[in-house]
């Protein structure tokens, strides 16, 4: 079962490291991590998506390492989640329009375009992400990069509306 | 040239003129209370051992950086001070990967200094450099790089602090050329920069009655104790739970001393080479309490058959101990002294209105099997001299008082089940990595941390291949350890196994010679050598080696080439089937 977790830790060389050493050591698996400073000086905030059977034995492990200060699991329904992906689909005179109605859809940006590719960026909760890709898969992905999963607690049960801000509510 | 010491504890070198990271170094470690750390120079070290030149700290150089390493343990092991060792960059580093694995195994407080290459020159694939921090991450409880003078005496002073607090392990600090030769001076430091680290001291009191409560209902407790018992300090307050309970009490092979052996309630060693009764109250046990002690696979066998009918209470100062193998019904988390402070202060307040309960039938059953299941072995006087006989005229020549310290096989088992331990840190041996060649430097490390004690080290032939080289740093230093080699030809435990499991095939388990002749070995290593080969003369070859007071002694103990280490439960098997023979198997 897959986990969101935001671990604040100390903004020094080598934490990294030292978390995503201890998963290999310990066989657990990190399925998606991302990591960036904090607006607090000195800490960093790393959020993992892990599949882990045993996810309290993680949580003490991850709480052993010196430099983690925090970890928090964000549970099913109190996180807000996000990924951004950038995605180059195959398109010609004749797919271009189509595809970019589709794209709308999904408050995708057209970041590049040639006369056989048209190059999205897309933000948005894991599944949002996966619908546009199932919405773009028939006329043919050519490159697809995507970030490490960012979460962040909800405060209250306010949801922006579709297409608002950053994406897709989810 | 000798560096000068100046007033204040500040010294200048003279060969630099200037305060520099290598004497701020010296001073932090001064500062922790250092009095002897444990090492050999390199290139990148160098200037970290000028200073040392007139420094209070007395410096053992050992021959090889893991006999270093393990002389530190044996210290911190045998005094529970921090045990401090310091070694060049490169090769010099990956020579304490062992001892630092070990010492996160056993939760030994340990400080490792390394030098590091040139700041300049990391990363670049330079004379003598590995990723020294790099390789710490895996065996260490934490690791340093430190790449300014200035933050030297802090990180000395949390790389103290993480290793002697909350659950004790080895901390490495890796420091480049350039920065221990950077001018800079000394600050009083300070823990600020530990923002993560606040290890739990005190267990929950909640946890603690509930705790009290199910042992004081249980008709089939047991403590289970391990090595935690004996970092935390709490022989006394374990001692004084024990009998207000009246429980009985296991020792593992790292808790060894934490209970007397010589005690009613003592039932020895559980696990693989447990006794049969340690072993099986457990099984039978309706609550289980371990203090200090972490599930290990040698002590539960098959997991999911170990003590099936047993509520447990798991006592750690490590959280992560806590669920990870066996589910806990009473987590407390807390360190052992406190905890046990804290449920000795409950039960108290519990005996002002109750007796202890009798447990007659409990007790009872256990006499059984300490009476129908004793250890044993069969000394026969023209036979080969048994390891076990040996250990125990030992046990009795030294009133048992010795400090011992053991290599890892058939030996350590025979020397945990026959050496009748009574006090805490009187055992000093490798339990979580089964390091082998762990005794002799060990033993260096306790004699010298205590003088005044009579050390011997219980050794095999295999072991002591892998690191007589620090029987030079015993006879140079004046440690006047008694080194007893059981020679029995072979990897014994390894025979045992393929004797056992692979059908008698044995495979490159033959060391029986020639060649080394053992005593002709110590004598060219500074140290008395004797042997004894035959079962009469046994007692006086023992009187022999305690006699020798000035040098160490090194005596060659031939035994049964065939014996085998019982009672065993092979690896993975449930501790419901111990084999007290070769018959069982």
């Amino acid at each position: 079962m897959q986990h969101t977790l935001a671990v604040i830790v100390e903004n020094k060389p080598g934490v990294l490291a030292r978390v995503s050493a201890m998963f290999s050591n310990r066989g657990f698996n990190i399925h998606s991590l991302a990591v960036g400073p904090t607006h607090v000086e000195g800490r960093s905030r790393i959020t993992l998506v892990v599949d882990a059977p045993d996810l309290e034995q993680l949580k003490k492990q991850l709480h052993k390492l010196v430099n983690v200060i925090k970890v928090h699991e964000l549970v099913d329904g109190e996180g807000i989640e996000r990924e951004v992906m950038l995605v180059r689909v195959s398109s010609n005179a004749s797919t271009l329009g189509e595809i970019r109605e589709r794209a709308s859809l999904f408050d995708a940006r057209v970041v590049d375009l040639s006369a056989s590719s048209l190059t999205f960026e897309v933000s948005g909760s894991p599944p949002n992400l996966s619908a546009f890709l199932d919405q773009v898969r028939p006329y043919g992905i050519v490159d697809l990069v995507k970030s490490g999963r960012i979460a962040i607690r909800r405060t209250s049960a306010f949801s922006p509306p579709v297409g608002a801000g950053a994406g897709m509510s989810s | 040239m000798r560096p000068t010491r100046q007033p204040g504890g500040f010294f200048v070198s003279q060969m630099t003129q200037q305060y520099t990271g290598s004497n701020s170094l010296l001073q932090s470690l001064e500062h922790e209370g250092v009095e002897m750390m444990f090492g050999v120079p390199g290139g990148a070290i160098l200037p970290a051992y000028d200073p040392l030149l007139s420094s209070p700290i007395r410096h053992v150089l050992a021959r090889h950086e893991q006999g270093a390493g393990h002389m530190a343990e044996g210290f911190a092991q045998a005094t529970g001070r921090v045990g401090v060792v310091m070694a060049t960059s490169g090769p010099g580093a990956t020579n304490l990967i062992t001892p630092l694995q070990n010492a996160l195994m056993d939760s030994t407080p340990l400080v490792a200094i390394t030098g590091q290459v040139p700041t300049t020159a990391i990363g670049s694939d330079a004379f003598q450099e590995a990723y020294t921090t790099g390789l710490a991450m895996h065996c260490t409880k934490h690791s340093y790089l430190v790449t300014d003078a200035d933050e030297i005496p802090a990180i000395v002073h949390e790389a103290f602090h993480l290793a002697s607090t909350g659950r004790p392990g080895p901390v490495l600090v890796d420091i480049p050329k350039d920065v221990l030769n950077q001018p800079t001076s000394w600050a009083e430091p300070s823990l600020a920069g530990l923002p993560g680290y606040r290890p739990t001291r005190a267990g929950h009191p909640k946890q603690v009655r509930a705790a009290v409560r199910m042992i004081e209902a249980a008709e089939r407790p047991v403590l289970y104790v391990g090595g935690g018992v004996i970092k935390a300090g709490a022989a006394a307050e374990l001692l004084r739970f024990a009998e207000m309970m009246n429980v009985p009490v296991v020792t593992t092979l790292m808790a060894r001393g934490a209970f007397p052996d010589q005690h009613p309630l003592a039932l020895g060693m559980p696990g693989m080479h447990g006794t049969y009764p340690a072993t099986t109250a457990i099984q039978k046990s309706d609550v289980l309490v371990s203090l200090g002690a972490r599930f290990d696979d040698r002590v539960t066998g098959n997991v999911a058959a170990f003590a099936p009918n047993a509520k447990v209470v798991h006592v750690d100062v490590d959280p992560a101990e806590i669920g990870k193998v066996r589910k806990a019904d009473v987590p407390i988390v807390g360190d052992a002294k406190t905890v046990l402070e804290a449920l000795v202060a409950e039960t108290t307040s519990l005996r002002a209105t109750s007796p202890a309960p009798a447990r007659e039938p409990w007790f009872a059953q256990l006499e059984e099997w300490r009476v129908s299941r004793p250890l044993s072995y069969d000394q026969q006087e023209d036979g080969p001299i048994k390891t076990q006989y040996f250990i125990e005229q030992l046990h009795k020549a030294t009133g048992g008082n010795a400090i011992v310290t053991a290599g890892v096989g058939q030996h350590q088992m025979w020397a945990s089940q026959f050496w009748e331990f009574s006090r805490p840190r009187q055992w000093v041996n490798s339990g979580g990595l089964g390091t082998m060649g762990f005794a002799v430097p060990a033993a260096v490390g306790a004699q010298l941390a205590r003088p005044d004690d009579l050390v011997v080290a219980l050794d095999g032939d295999g072991c002591f291949q892998m690191t007589f080289q620090e029987l030079i740093t015993a006879s140079v230093e004046k440690a006047p350890i008694k080194v007893f080699v059981f020679n029995n030809g072979g990897y014994g435990m390894v025979k045992q196994w393929q004797h056992l499991f692979y059908d008698g095939r044995l495979s490159a388990v033959d060391l029986s010679g020639p060649v080394p002749d053992y005593p002709k070995l110590a004598e060219a290593l500074g140290c008395v050598g004797l042997r004894a080969d035959d079962p009469g003369e046994v007692d006086t070859v023992i009187d022999k080696a305690l006699g020798v007071e000035d040098s160490p002694v090194v005596v060659e103990v031939v035994v049964d080439t065939e014996e085998m280490c019982f009672p065993m439960v092979p690896a993975g098997g449930s501790n419901d089937n111990i084999a007290m023979g070769r018959e069982d198997l």
